[in-house]
């Protein structure tokens, strides 16, 4: 088995194919979105392949350290943040290939129209324990 | 206290005499657990003479409620009521046609080895589910969808040991290192297993692991981080484990039925009986290594065998070696990086342990190859 991170992203990611932003989209069509969504996570888990699931806030601060006894430095929100992520779904599975598969279906959710969006979601493997057979 | 490990050794042997009273699989496992819920709560106050004999008491009343409940819903006869006596022809051990049903073929791998610590363990879904670092209700799910995909196979059919070797192998080599013991369950399971076959593959397999479990202690740091063989304290090792191992695998070997545990056991063998990562046996390494290749056609196995190679004939060789094989492989890189070192090129070293570290598939080695590339490359900068 293998854990797979399925980053959405509201921005940095190349532009979906039914690119119109949920803003526009008319409130069923939200609603078939979110359903869409709940279903999915919730055939995951009956197939034993879920990991965990959520969303992000769109706002965001940067913090870092400003050194000894002064409080963090924040800063942003930034507009103009080239990547911002939306959520992500964790899958454990067991090959690479369903990984895919299951990309392509979360990425086929309802949007505008009631079209699949076709939107681009990263893939990222997690790192898997150390084997204790290595030679 | 609950004596947990009495009641894991029990689980086994219970869901088999249900099975033999007539339970079909899933409902007989769904019924011990249940009795291993009550045991939990009931023991510590009012402890049982005989823990097997109340288990299945509990258990078997567990099964009928459930199955009374499931009739009454459904409205139709219960073929059970009477239990059927175990006759004379009951030769198989129950314990051992679990393994082979909680390995079956149509399983997933994770699914059997799901399926395989709770039914064949006595483990909780709970404990599983943070083993493998998933929710429980997934495991919940996961579990019960193996119980659905064997529940048409006969309970008494025997199945190849092969598969449930592969499947105790993977407990014992891929398991995260949580408040379960992964690699101390597999051995146990493996031993008691071995107990029950004359198999000389079983035996191979435990040795295996006992070789392997007994270098332990000296696997990682003091920070956490991951010594590679050559670089461990082998004082650390634990001598009695190493012990037993050796003997498991001679035993094995002598019965002259080669398989792939044996010769990989025998190759842990070898290091395990080198006082210092000098004194190795690559020659040996290596000439087991062509077994292992020639039994398995592994390209893990040839890749190993190209580092032996490189030990036994000289960096030059690992690396012709090493060229035969896909680059793509696992591990191939940080293999290359290694073998160009010793071979003098720290250059190319630092090069290649970096971009293994990009691709590699843990964290521990990700650090180690990290520091691996800074180490060469402040030596380069002089």
């Amino acid at each position: 088995m293998a854990k797979y991170l399925l980053l959405k992203h509201y921005r940095g990611a190349p532009a979906a194919v039914n690119d119109v932003p949920m803003d526009q989209w008319t409130p069923e069509e939200i609603s078939a979105h979110v359903q869409y969504m709940q279903d999915f996570a919730a055939r995951l888990e009956g197939t034993g392949e879920y990991v965990d699931g959520q969303a992000l806030s769109q706002e965001g601060t940067f913090v870092r350290y400003d050194g000894e006894g002064r409080p963090p430095i924040t800063d942003g929100p930034f507009a103009e943040t080239k990547d911002l992520i939306a959520g992500w779904m964790v899958i454990d599975v067991d090959t690479y290939e369903r990984a895919l598969e299951l990309a392509g279906e979360l990425s086929a959710a309802p949007g505008a129209g009631g079209k699949p969006i076709h939107e681009w979601l990263e893939l990222r493997p997690f790192y898997a324990a150390p084997p204790t057979i290595t030679e | 206290m609950v004596d947990e490990s009495l009641l894991r050794t029990l689980t086994p042997t219970v869901i088999g005499i249900l099975g033999r009273r007539g339970a079909d699989f899933a409902a007989a496992e769904d019924a011990l657990q249940d009795a291993l819920v009550e045991a939990v709560r009931v023991w510590p106050d009012d402890p049982p003479r005989d823990p097997k004999g109340w288990l299945v008491t509990v258990a078997w009343r567990k099964f009928l409620d459930a199955a009374r409940a499931d009739t009454s819903r459904r409205h139709r006869e219960v073929r059970v009521e009477v239990e059927p006596l175990p006759g004379p022809s009951e030769v198989a051990d129950d314990t051992l046609r679990l393994y082979f049903l909680c390995a079956h073929p149509s399983l997933t791998p994770a699914s059997a080895v799901a399926l395989t610590l709770r039914a064949v363990g006595g483990l909780t879904t709970r404990q599983i589910a943070q083993a493998y670092l998933v929710p429980e209700a997934t495991m919940a799910q996961r579990i019960s969808r193996a119980k659905r995909t064997v529940s048409g196979v006969r309970f008494n059919q025997p199945g190849d040991v092969a598969t449930v070797l592969r499947v105790l192998y993977l407990v014992f080599n891929e398991g995260y290192s949580g408040d379960v013991d992964l690699a101390g369950e597999a051995i146990r399971l493996t031993r008691q297993l071995a107990a029950k076959t004359n198999h000389e593959e079983v035996a191979g397999l435990l040795a295996l692991m006992l070789l392997h479990h007994a270098r332990h202690p000296a696997r990682t740091g003091p920070d956490g981080n991951l010594v590679p063989l050559a670089e461990q304290d082998r004082s650390l090792w634990n001598t009695r484990m190493i012990a037993e191992g050796v003997g498991v695998l001679q035993a094995a070997l002598a019965r002259d039925r080669l398989g792939e545990f044996q010769a990989q056991a025998a190759i842990a063998a070898l290091h395990a009986d080198a006082p210092t990562a000098e004194e190795t046996d690559w020659v040996q390494i290596v000439e087991w290594y062509d077994e292992l290749v020639r039994l398995t056609d592994s390209p893990v196995a040839r890749l190993n065998r190209a580092v032996a190679v490189g030990e036994a004939d000289g960096p030059r060789a690992g690396l012709s070696a090493l060229a035969e094989l896909d680059p793509a492989l696992p591990r191939h890189t940080a293999v290359a990086a290694y073998l160009h070192e010793r071979d003098g090129d720290p250059a190319t070293a630092a090069r290649l342990y970096a971009e293994a570290a990009r691709s590699a598939p843990s964290l521990p080695e990700h650090v180690h190859l990290t520091r691996q590339a800074a180490r060469l490359n402040a030596q380069l900068r002089g």
